[in-house]
């Protein structure tokens, strides 16, 4: 099963704190993060291109689920 | 559509945005906004408070249409972008203190992030132991970020809930037009207009309130943030806000100077003082309190404008820590700190200590 954090109704810089430990604990690999606002989303994509994870955005109704990955 | 959002979220979107807020309150000020106060999202707040009576200092009582525009402008820029999502229930009263103590630091000092950067940019050096202040205050709220500290998650909630503010600043819009039908001319109320003083300073309504819609809009599409900026540099070594924040001081710096608006010096700046252990103090207050509530005041207005109903309980307590700020003598004055501020100051940091001492999860 895909690593997974819930950042649904964190304000900010919470979603990306808890996405950027994620990254950091996994150093490599597949995980998702759970969003619900844009900013949200764009903070997390940034950083997580930033230190060179490919991310995948699905939107789940008002929702996004991002998918980072890092071979 | 969407290249216009993609646009926004770029680092040109977020430089073009800073420099547009640079360049406007550098021309508010030019056209009647008081000195160094092209745009103050405290002050205005403040000014607010003052026109509602909710204090007596005659000086500072206007309804500021850049601060109704603001949440209007982010609010259209949501809904256009399908972004307005009605939110709630993340320790509001924890929020409306951190607002309450955020607007008593920024008073002692005499400004917002952005009026310490307008300051700045106008030649006040006394801003700049206001930004020290206000970076040492935003270092200390991400050392708390660090450790666990959060407010917990907000729910969905109605889209009429994420309408409350704003209507409430469509009321304000009401006032601050009937006013001179109402009382006295505005001399002895319901609604408050000072006849010297800051508050007898403003641009025209019209201008004010169009420059708001403006700004609200581009800001909420970039999420423009001067908290945002020196917190993501400390916490993430991320300068994507910061170039923005510092395309803002340089747009009004350059604006200022064709202006003829640039004096360089500590003494006798516009509604400043030189006490520079409190201006520093001050905003140490302002910056932890916004850090905690995870953004500037500007940033407050435009997720209040986007849904954000916590945003609107912040700004709420800003406006009400703003008449406190005066009653109680905490604000200061061009002639120094108030008798109070600094007693108010240690209060405000204690607060925002236990707060971010106690409200914290395991991580």
């Amino acid at each position: 099963m895909t690593d997974s954090v819930d950042a649904r109704g964190l304000s900010c810089p919470q979603p990306v704190i808890l996405a950027r430990q994620k990254m950091h604990w996994l150093g490599r690999g597949t995980f998702e993060v759970k969003v619900d606002t844009d900013t949200a989303r764009e903070n997390i994509t940034r950083l997580a291109q930033k230190e060179g994870w490919d991310v995948e955005i699905k939107e789940a109704g008002r929702e996004y689920v991002l998918v980072l990955t890092k071979g | 559509m969407d290249k216009i959002k993609a646009f926004f979220g770029t680092r040109v979107g977020i430089v073009a945005t800073g420099t547009v807020i640079g360049i406007l309150a550098a021309l508010l000020q030019k056209m009647g906004n008081p000195g160094n106060m092209g745009i103050c999202v405290a002050c205005f707040e403040r000014d607010i408070a003052g026109a509602l009576g909710l204090h007596r200092a005659a000086v500072v009582q206007y309804i500021r249409p850049e601060i109704i525009g603001f949440i209007f402008g982010a609010l259209i820029a949501a809904y256009a972008f399908k972004e307005f999502r009605p939110r709630a229930g993340s320790a509001p009263i924890v929020r409306f203190f951190l607002g309450f103590f955020a607007m008593t630091g920024a008073l002692v000092f005499l400004g917002c992030p952005w009026r310490a950067l307008l300051r700045l940019s106008a030649g006040d050096g006394n801003a700049i132991a206001g930004l020290i202040g206000l970076t040492v205050g935003i270092a200390i709220g991400v050392a708390f970020l660090k450790n666990g500290y959060n407010l917990g998650r907000a729910q969905k909630s109605y889209v009429s809930m994420g309408w409350i503010l704003p209507l409430a600043m469509g009321a304000l819009l009401m006032f601050l037009l009937l006013a001179p039908q109402m009382g006295d001319n505005g001399q002895s109320g319901p609604i408050f207009f000072s006849v010297k003083g800051p508050g007898a300073l403003h641009a025209p309504v019209a201008v004010s309130l169009l420059i708001g819609l403006l700004i609200g809009f581009i800001a909420q599409r970039t999420r423009f943030c001067t908290m945002g900026a020196v917190r993501d540099i400390i916490l993430m070594r991320d300068f994507h806000l910061a170039s923005g924040v510092l395309a803002l001081a340089a747009g009004a710096f350059i604006t200022n100077l064709i202006l003829g608006q640039f004096h360089a010096g500590f003494e006798n700046q516009p509604i400043a003082h030189t006490n520079q252990l409190w201006n520093l103090g001050g905003m140490v207050l302002a910056g932890l309190a916004f850090a905690l509530a995870g953004g500037c005041p500007g940033r407050q207005l435009f997720l209040a404008g986007e849904g954000d109903g916590d945003a609107g309980v912040f700004v709420l307590g800003m406006i009400i820590g703003a008449g406190f700020a005066h009653n109680f003598s905490l604000a200061s004055s061009p002639k120094g700190v108030g008798l109070y501020g600094p007693l108010a100051v240690l209060i405000g940091l204690a607060f925002c200590f236990f707060v971010g001492f106690t409200m914290r999860e395991k991580i």
